[in-house]
């Protein structure tokens, strides 16, 4: 079952109605063939003019969307021989936060991705993308272990944000994040980070302090949920689409805030409808990125990220 | 060292903490209710006497009862940009900004910076006003630690942070999450230079100011009933629908897992402080080692 957000009804009937169409033809009836032809054209032409002015409120949706491709996805898709590394040494393995080594294009890395689990049974088994302390504590030791072995570092972000839950801050969920953004900033390795769907606040940012940080056309970046942000602000859930707009979390504003490196296009109606496309396209954009990256030394790598880091903030909407 | 190297000294502002007149001759104990007058609460360094709850504390009064004798300066800070997103609610943030600044009378933000000594050992400290905007950090925030931490590094002074935050600013919308980053990178540069980074963690440090700087001291001690933690106590009740244990994100339930050094009652954290830094900065004399006892495993621990 495919599923269809709010605004994309229009598009679940034309389908709906081509997929009929299909059914009863075995592809030899002219008539019916046009009839296909002419309502594809019709999905077109609605995604093109409906995706070339999304709202703010609309991008978190497809952002979140359950068909989307998640991080196991892209890990799967572009990253060859990937040998998963579990567990943080300490306490537990939190797949949250799935992470190990593999081959990007032929060169070893070091991969590490949220993921939110795909049916029901994955969605727990991953706790929905959201990570435990063990989560970052695992994603800082193996970008140790990258940078122990000069192995670039890929992360692809898509949480909600950090558990928020009493184990989660009895084992220092702060400290952990704080922890992984220390880490990110300290390797002296290529770092290059992916918003791929949801970028939520500490969660996100603990994978994302790279030298690179690209993102998803439709992906969103933010210090808050909108409804968490419209609950504290303006008091009430309902304001959700309003805290989108004014939060700015689309990648086109964090391009033009400096927050984001480049903006990854995503396929005619979003990474949901073209997960193959759509990978493909982050593999080119990552693959860019590392190539300029790998003509730099350990010092000037970690030097670059940091000072780009203290530059952010200068420059406003 | 390069990404210091664009540093300019800050202008100095100077002064010592003046003494204020208070707006209120009585405040109620959030913990116990009990009314408490201002002179004897003064004393008391804020703490009530009836059942020893830590009030929160304007930071010119933190920074006076840090630093000896009272006495320290307070550095003018980098200006930053002022509401970058054009955040509007159901009010503008400018306007909410520029309201709060006129309350306050003259502070800029949320955040002072100030040196001086700590038990004879320069210090910079950087003290959060929880009642600017919940001490929320934003931009100037952010700039506000990493002044305090190129401070420390050009005068060979220990940085001493003392959060009173509810996190990030919300209104400065993914750039106040960047000084996430950016503040742990002021942390890096005081470590770095080999000078130590102490933290003081007052009521309350959570969200986006405990997972960074917070979280990242050579030391960190914590005032008594602090409420410390990540995720909010409410957001967690509405994910796990149950109720918290008591005593749940407090400076002793953190101790209690691990995540504080110590839990100190604010009569005496100068002295706690200055012993810390004493015991890290002043070393005593090189020749210790030479005159120590040839066999001093025989009456450490291991024959107890
Ligand atoms: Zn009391």
């Amino acid at each position: 079952m495919r599923h269809f957000l709010d605004f994309e009804q229009p598009l679940a009937e034309l389908e709906g109605k081509i997929e009929e169409l299909r059914h009863i033809s075995d592809g030899g009836d002219l008539n019916i063939a046009e009839e296909v032809g002419r309502l594809e054209a019709k999905v077109e032409k609605f995604l093109r003019q409906t995706y070339a002015k999304l709202t703010p409120w609309q991008k978190v949706q497809i952002a979140r969307h359950p068909d989307r491709p998640h991080g196991g996805d892209y890990l799967g898709r572009l990253i060859a021989d990937f040998t998963p590394l579990a567990g943080d040494r300490t306490f537990a393995e939190d797949r949250a936060i799935i992470g190990g080594l593999g081959r990007f294009r032929g060169r070893s890395v070091v991969a590490i991705a949220h993921e939110k689990g795909a049916d029901t049974k994955t969605r727990v088994r991953h706790n929905f993308g959201m990570a435990r302390p063990e989560g970052y504590r695992k994603a800082r030791r193996l970008m140790e272990l990258a940078d122990r072995f000069k192995l670039p570092v890929l992360t692809f972000v898509d949480t909600a944000g950090a558990y928020p839950g009493v184990d989660a801050e009895a084992r220092g969920q702060a400290e952990a994040i704080a922890r992984a953004i220390e880490a990110c900033l300290d390797i002296h390795v290529p770092l290059i980070a992916t918003v791929i769907g949801e970028g939520g606040s500490g969660g996100a940012i603990a994978l994302a302090a790279g030298n690179v940080v690209l993102m998803l056309e439709h992906a969103i970046y933010s210090v808050i949920s909108p409804e968490g942000c419209a609950s504290i602000l303006w008091r009430s859930g309902e304001n959700a689409r309003d805290a989108a707009e004014a939060l700015r979390l689309t990648a086109q504003d964090l391009l033009r805030l400096n927050v984001i490196d480049a903006i990854v296009p995503e396929p005619l109606g979003g990474a949901h409808r073209a997960h193959e496309a759509a990978i493909a396209a982050t593999g080119d954009a990552i693959e860019k990125a590392l190539l300029s990256l790998l003509k730099l030394d350990g010092p000037s790598l970690r030097t670059a990220r940091r000072t780009k880091f203290l530059q952010i903030g200068t420059r406003g909407i | 060292m390069s990404w210091l190297t664009n540093f300019v000294l800050p202008k100095i502002r100077a002064v010592v903490a003046k003494k204020e007149v208070p707006d209120n001759l009585w405040h109620k104990c959030p913990g116990c209710g009990q009314m408490l007058f201002h002179r004897e609460l003064e004393a008391n360094l804020h703490v009530c006497a009836a059942c020893g709850h830590h009030l929160r504390l304007a930071p010119e009064k933190r920074l006076a009862m840090l630093f000896d004798d009272g006495k320290y300066t307070v550095i003018e800070l980098p200006k930053t940009i002022v509401d970058p997103l054009k955040f509007r609610d159901r009010k503008r943030y400018a306007d909410r900004l520029k309201e709060v600044q006129g309350a306050k009378s003259g502070a800029r933000d949320a955040a002072l910076v100030a040196h001086g000594t700590v038990g004879g050992v320069a210090a910079v400290v950087c003290a959060f006003d929880f009642g600017f905007m919940g001490g929320s950090m934003g931009i100037a925030v952010g700039e506000a630690l990493l002044a305090a931490a190129r401070l420390a590094v050009l005068q060979e002074a220990a940085l001493i942070a003392v959060p009173s935050s509810g996190g990030a600013r919300m209104q400065e919308g993914i750039l106040s999450l960047m000084q996430m980053p950016r503040t742990t990178l002021a942390v890096e540069m005081v470590k770095e230079a080999g000078r130590p980074y102490l933290v003081i963690l007052a009521d309350p440090t959570t969200g986006g100011v405990s997972a960074s700087f917070a979280m990242l001291g050579d030391v960190t001690l914590a005032e008594p009933g602090a409420v410390i933690g990540f995720a909010g106590a409410r957001v967690i009740e509405e994910t796990i629908r149950e109720k918290l244990p008591e005593g749940f994100q407090r400076a002793e339930y953190l101790l209690e897992h691990g995540m504080v050094d110590l839990v100190v009652h604010r009569r005496d954290l100068k002295a706690t402080l200055e012993r810390i830094l004493g015991l890290l900065c002043r070393k005593g004399p090189p020749a210790l080692a030479a005159i120590a006892p040839p066999h001093t495993s025989e009456r450490g621990w291991d024959r107890a």
